[in-house]
C-alpha cells in the first residue's frame, strides 16, 4: 500500500492542487474531516513557502503504518537559498516575504511531529507527520 | 478562473465558487477596489462557503478587501467560514480580526443594511 504523490511545486496554483492533492490521502487514510481541513492548510502554508522563497521545489505525501500507528507523511523540499535563521523563522510574526508570518509555526503548532533542515544555498526541506487518533 | 462581482442596490457580493490561487485572490481584491468606487457601493460580501480552506494568504487578502473598502466608504462583511475551516484557522493561529463576519449571504445583508441604518444618523 504505498499510495505517495508527488507534486511539483512551481507556482501559487500549485499550492492549490498540493493541499487538494493532501486533503484525499487524508480523507483516504481515514483522518476526520476536520483533521483533513487542518493537513489541507498545513500544506497550503509550507508549499507556499517554496513559492515565495525558492520559487520551485515539490512536496511529496505518503502514508504512514508503523507497528499499527497510522498517518500522514508530508515532505517539503526545495533547492532554493535556504533560511539563515531557522529560529527567527520559526517564529510567530516573522517573515520577509508576503506572509503573515504565522506559515511555518503555524503548520508545526497543528501537526503532530515538524522538522525543518535548511543549508544556505542548498534548499529547505520540511518533514511533518500527522498520526491517525 | 475570475470571481464574478454582483451588483446588488449599493452593495458588492462575490461568491467564491471554487479554490483559489494567490494570484485569482489578489485579482479580486484589485477588483473590489475599483468597483466600489465606481459603483459607489456602501458594502461589500465576499461569500466563502465554497472553500474547504482559508490559509494565511487567503486570510491576509480577504483582511485588505475589508480594510480598503472601509477606506472607500463601504463595510465589508465575510460570510459562510464553514465549521472546519473556522476550526483549522483558530489552530494555525489565523484570525480575520477587526473584518465583521456573518453566517451566511442572508445574515451579511442584514449586516450591511444594519450598519448603513446606523450610519445615517452620524454627523455630515
Amino acid at each position: 500500500m504505498s499510495a505517495e504523490v508527488s507534486v511539483p511545486i512551481e507556482r501559487d496554483a500549485d499550492i492549490v492542487t498540493a493541499r487538494q492533492e493532501g486533503r484525499q490521502l487524508a480523507a483516504a487514510a481515514g483522518f476526520s474531516s476536520a483533521d483533513q481541513t487542518i493537513i489541507a492548510l498545513a500544506i497550503s502554508e509550507i508549499t507556499r513557502n517554496i513559492v515565495s522563497y525558492a520559487q520551485r521545489g515539490k512536496v511529496t505525501l505518503s502514508r504512514m503504518d508503523e507497528g499499527g500507528r497510522r498517518g500522514i507523511l508530508i515532505v517539503a523540499q526545495d533547492d532554493g537559498p535556504g533560511i539563515p535563521d531557522i529560529d527567527l523563522a520559526m517564529r510567530d510574526g516573522y517573515s520577509t516575504a508576503k506572509s503573515l508570518g504565522v506559515g511555518l509555526p503555524g503548520a508545526r503548532r497543528v501537526m503532530d511531529e515538524f522538522e525543518l533542515v535548511s543549508a544556505l544555498g542548498k534548499g529547505t526541506t520540511v518533514t511533518m507527520k500527522k498520526w491517525l487518533r | 478562473m475570475s470571481v464574478p462581482i454582483l451588483k446588488q442596490g449599493d452593495v458588492l457580493i462575490a461568491s467564491i465558487q471554487a479554490a483559489l490561487s494567490d494570484r485569482e485572490l489578489a485579482q479580486l481584491h484589485d477588483a473590489f477596489a475599483d468597483q466600489v468606487g465606481r459603483f459607489r457601493s456602501r458594502g461589500v460580501i465576499i461569500d466563502v462557503t465554497a472553500l474547504d480552506v482559508l490559509d494565511s494568504f487567503a486570510t491576509r487578502t480577504l483582511r485588505s478587501i475589508a480594510y480598503t473598502a472601509k477606506l472607500r466608504g463601504a463595510n465589508a462583511v465575510v460570510v459562510g467560514i464553514q465549521p472546519d475551516v473556522a476550526f483549522a484557522m483558530v489552530q494555525l493561529g489565523l484570525s480575520l480580526e477587526g473584518v465583521a463576519t456573518a453566517l451566511d449571504l442572508e445574515e451579511g445583508l442584514a449586516y450591511i443594511r444594519d450598519v448603513a441604518k446606523r450610519g445615517s444618523h452620524r454627523v455630515r
